[in-house]
């Protein structure tokens, strides 16, 4: 095992967010009361229904918005902002890629910002495109692109600038379940390759047991809070068919069923 | 290939109808009332040989021209800073919004007491003519970028000028193009506006001035030269824009109308 660097440890305690003003006498809490911690180089799912705070609770960890009260730590520093050293991908790649770039220039964003040289943008990029399976596509432009392709950018585009954090936001939310089997396998292996922490947004049960090692379940908003983490004790890559996916599957769904 | 010869032929017999049922108009009403094509050729060589023709178009090309690229230049930065920034934006919107109704044509006076009775004043209309279009457009385009695109460059480490010069400014140019594409139109109003009230020189003097001879002809002279102008300009803009700008997103072939 890779030793575990603190700098992608998570940390957050009895944090609330509400939209509302601060001197409102109803403060409609979003999320309430979340407590957290992911260790470095870890895969963790958050799961739960549409609409919960899953993605307010990302967008927190992000640094997109601020929060009401709580902590967020990773590792020792208080979030306040975005970082490079927190990476999101998000639901729709169509917003959040650069359509008037190419899938290399698109890559190379992050690494043109801190005026790397081109070379090793290049070398970089090349790295990263041929990870997510885009060789030959360095020259096309996004709208030329399947869905699945863009996620794929997506990705590179952010590990391209080495983030200790990726936090995920319902990525394969929008593609065809067969783009959607092979993502999930294809982020397995990056992730078991890179060595990042992972933070995955979905509501999806299967999606969760076929990437997480831990599973926390979100109650259903407002006021929404971690209820319960499942530890998912089976080896990558997962198998469907296998009886403890099963027994998984149906625990959590209970969760739901109430 | 036959399809395009098809729509080609199509294309001729429609002019070709257009000026008969003109020939035919003209001798029913009189030359004088209703000049037809013929007559009008006639009277556009006479012009063209006295090379009044030539001098008048180009004269009034230079002062559209020249102000509209004035006009455009200064409203885009502009129209990006009203955008960007909240607290003018509050303050300016209701101003542009109040401003943009009333017409070039009303202010001609005036511009001619402030600037002058020579070339600055019929310039500084056509800029005004041009500038509220395209920062409105701007503006626009400004506020229509996608947050997404906004925070992923944050969390790849843009600063917030890299924000505005990478993301912003590209993301907004297909607005900035819109709008530089319709203020033509405007400024070609105006300027003939400009020219039949307060001009010795042009095509709005040509087509007013000959009322004096009684020359309906020129008139008719007059509006085919603006017709072509109108038409040329916007094919080349069009064409530029399609050439220059395609990684934009500027695509559109077609002549906007207002």
């Amino acid at each position: 095992m890779r030793a575990v660097s603190r700098q992608n440890e998570i940390h957050i305690e009895r944090l609330n967010k509400s939209y509302a003003q601060p001197t409102a006498g109803d403060l409609h809490y979003i999320i309430q009361d979340v407590n957290l911690a992911v260790k470095g180089g870890e895969f963790f799912v958050l799961l739960g229904p549409s609409g919960c705070g899953k993605s307010t609770l990302l967008s927190l960890i992000a640094g997109f918005v601020s929060k009401t009260s709580g902590q967020v730590r990773v590792g020792e520093k208080e979030v306040e902002r975005p970082g490079q050293d927190r990476a999101v991908v998000f639901q729709q790649a169509d917003s959040s890629l650069f359509p008037w770039l190419t899938v290399r220039e698109n890559v190379e964003f992050g690494l043109r910002m801190k005026r790397i040289p081109a070379a090793k943008r290049k070398e970089i990029s090349n790295q990263f495109i041929s990870l997510v399976g885009l060789s030959g596509h360095e020259s096309k432009y996004p709208r030329e692109l399947s869905g699945g392709m863009k996620q794929r950018v997506q990705l590179a585009r952010v590990l391209s600038n080495d983030p200790a954090i990726l936090l995920m936001d319902e990525p394969f939310g929008a593609l065809d379940a067969m783009t959607r089997r092979t993502m999930q396998r294809e982020l397995v292996r990056i992730w078991q390759d890179t060595d990042k922490t992972v933070i995955f947004v979905t509501h999806d049960i299967q999606e969760a047991l076929l990437l997480g090692g831990r599973i926390g379940i979100m109650s259903a908003g407002p006021s929404s809070r971690i209820t319960d983490i499942y530890e998912v004790p089976l080896a990558y890559p997962r198998d469907l068919s296998d009886p403890d996916f099963h027994t998984l599957y149906n625990q959590i769904q209970s969760h739901f069923d109430e | 290939m036959s399809n395009r010869l098809k729509k080609g032929l199509l294309h001729i017999l429609f002019w070709l109808a257009g000026l008969g049922i003109w020939q035919l108009l003209s001798l029913v009403y009189g030359p004088e009332i209703l000049p037809g094509p013929i007559y009008t050729a006639k009277g556009g060589y006479e012009l063209l040989m006295d090379g009044t023709l030539l001098q008048y178009i180009g004269i009034s090309s230079y002062r559209v021209l020249l102000g509209w690229t004035l006009g455009s230049l200064i409203a885009i930065p502009v129209g990006l800073v009203i955008g960007k920034v909240g607290t003018i934006r509050v303050f300016a919107e209701p101003f542009l919004n109040f401003i943009r109704f009333i017409p070039p044509i009303a202010f001609i006076t005036l511009f001619l007491v402030w600037f002058g009775i020579g070339e600055t004043s019929k310039i500084m209309l056509i800029l005004y003519a041009t500038f509220f279009i395209v920062v409105l457009n701007t503006l626009t385009g400004v506020l229509a970028v996608e947050e997404d695109k906004i925070r992923s460059a944050r969390s790849m480490g843009a600063s917030e000028w890299q924000i505005v010069l990478h993301v912003i400014i590209p993301a907004t140019v297909p607005y900035m193009f819109t709008g530089i594409r319709l203020a033509m139109g405007t400024s070609f109003m105006a300027i003939i506006g400009a020219e039949m009230i307060a001009s010795n020189e042009g095509v709005g003097y040509l087509i007013w001035n000959s009322r004096l001879f009684f020359r309906t002809d020129w008139i008719f002279v007059g509006l085919i030269c603006l017709g072509f102008m109108g038409f040329l300009t916007d094919r080349t803009v069009g064409l530029l824009g399609r050439k220059l700008l395609s990684r934009y997103g500027v695509v559109s072939a077609n002549s906007l109308r207002r």
